[in-house]
């Protein structure tokens, strides 16, 4: 199995056509509007990684009198790691090492309030859920922006439900250990 | 909190339906302009709050009020004019008349408030068409796909410019890219007219188009937390 990674990400963009460090981390930001942008320096080491693999290798270097600028291009070995990667399939994981849960788990073990720690989370849910769907409906919204949101809102969302039954799960639960 | 006065708040609503305590001293306040979502487990209460809000139906205790006026003192006459002008609602069940065509349904509330038919049949167009109902004005309720429907029911809960639309489960049967045009009509719409909005539903992604939520619980809404 190949994990996501930034090396796959960079190959994605090559995929294109040539392009230089900066350029690439430009394309990441504005691709992955809701990812956290690339540090310029992540993009160079992992160009040097790319070709020191023989998964990229330098297209040109040119220096039009301004600093030295090198492209970088996909290898054939390069486009075949890639191709690899995308037909992968993601193992569908259970989030159940989310930090919501265990807070959940330790207020009930600890005789703290659940409930109101849940209200207070999906308060805050709510609010990222509002900015995210403004976003996603504001004019202009490309279509890479509107796929980032809905894919959050889809997350948060199943937090909600999640965080809806536990809260009702709780009200049966101690109603069952007050009748007991 | 803003300080300026609701334009409808309703305190400590009780009403039951037979044996069941729908609402249990639910109270809330909406402001003008502004869109509300109300969200809860299905039987917590949200439909009947809707109709006790809308003066459809009469709380057994509590109070709601519009504008200053308190719904439970005005006359039968006077609230279903009230409710005419200044309320447009969208209701979760069997909202179109369906041997109306679509043009027809929007058109209505305009002709029982007065207007002529070619004029209301007008404006009913211009409204269809703001929410992307083009080319179906023709079509019966029956003809027509859910989200057709759905923008049919809120282009006639509009037609009027009331000041509180009150749409329950408006996005109720569709799938998520109609719910969101059904949402994005909507709260375009209201936005531009200054319309408030109480919109109730069950989907966090449809509640999310709110400028804030309210949650119903057993007939209670629930307390309110600061979001950190
Ligand atoms: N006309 C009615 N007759 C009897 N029971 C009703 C009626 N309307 C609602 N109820 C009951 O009142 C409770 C609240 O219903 P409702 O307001 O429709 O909730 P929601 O819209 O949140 O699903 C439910 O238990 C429901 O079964
Ligand atoms: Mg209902």
């Amino acid at each position: 199995m190949i994990a996501m990674s930034t090396r796959h990400i960079l190959l994605g963009l090559l995929a294109s056509g040539p392009s230089h460090g900066y350029d690439l981390k430009r394309r990441h930001d504005e691709r992955f509007p809701q990812a956290r942008p690339l540090a310029y320096g992540q993009v160079y080491t992992t160009l040097q990684r790319l070709v020191r693999d023989g998964l990229a290798e330098i297209d040109a270097t040119e220096s039009d009198g301004g600093p030295e600028r090198t492209t970088y291009r996909a290898t054939a070995d390069g486009e075949r790691e890639l191709t690899e990667w995308a037909r992968e399939i993601a193992p569908p994981a259970p989030f159940v090492t989310n930090e919501i849960f265990a807070k959940v788990v330790v207020a009930i073990l600890s005789g703290g309030d659940p409930d109101a720690y849940l209200r207070a989370q999906r308060a805050a849910h709510m609010g990222r859920m509002r900015e995210l769907t403004q976003v996603k409906t504001a004019k202009g919204a490309d279509l890479a922006t509107v796929l980032s949101a809905d894919y959050a809102l889809n997350h948060l969302d199943a937090d909600l439900r999640w965080m809806t039954t536990t809260a009702a799960r709780l009200t049966t639960l101690t109603a069952e250990v007050d009748t007991a | 909190m803003s300080t300026t006065v609701p334009l409808l708040a309703a305190r400590d609503l009780v009403k039951a339906h037979g044996p069941t305590e729908a609402l249990r001293g639910a109270s809330l306040e909406l402001r003008a302009g502004e869109i509300l979502a109300v969200t809860g487990a299905s039987g917590s209460g949200k439909s009947t709050l809707l109709h006790c809000l809308a003066g459809i139906v009469r709380p057994d205790a509590g109070s709601v009020s519009y504008a200053g006026e308190q719904l439970h003192t005005l006359s039968e006459k006077r609230l279903s004019e009230l409710r005419r002008t200044d309320f447009g609602v969208v209701f979760q069940f069997g909202q179109l008349i369906p041997e109306l065509t679509a043009l027809d349904n929007v058109a209505l509330p305009l002709m029982l408030a007065g207007a002529a038919r070619k004029d209301a049949q007008v404006r009913g167009q211009e409204w269809l068409e703001r929410f992307g109902v083009l080319g179906q004005e023709a079509l019966r309720p029956g003809e027509m796909s859910g989200g057709q429907a759905q923008r049919t029911a809120l282009a006639r809960a509009l037609v009027t410019d009331p000041k509180v639309v009150f749409a329950d489960e408006p996005t109720g049967a569709l799938d998520s890219l109609a719910s969101e045009q059904v949402m994005t009509a909507l709260t375009h719409t209201a936005g531009e007219q200054g319309t408030a909005v109480l919109l109730i539903t069950h989907d966090a992604q449809v509640a999310a188009y709110a400028d804030r939520e309210l949650r119903l619980n057993d007939g209670v809404v629930a307390p309110q937390e600061v979001a950190a």
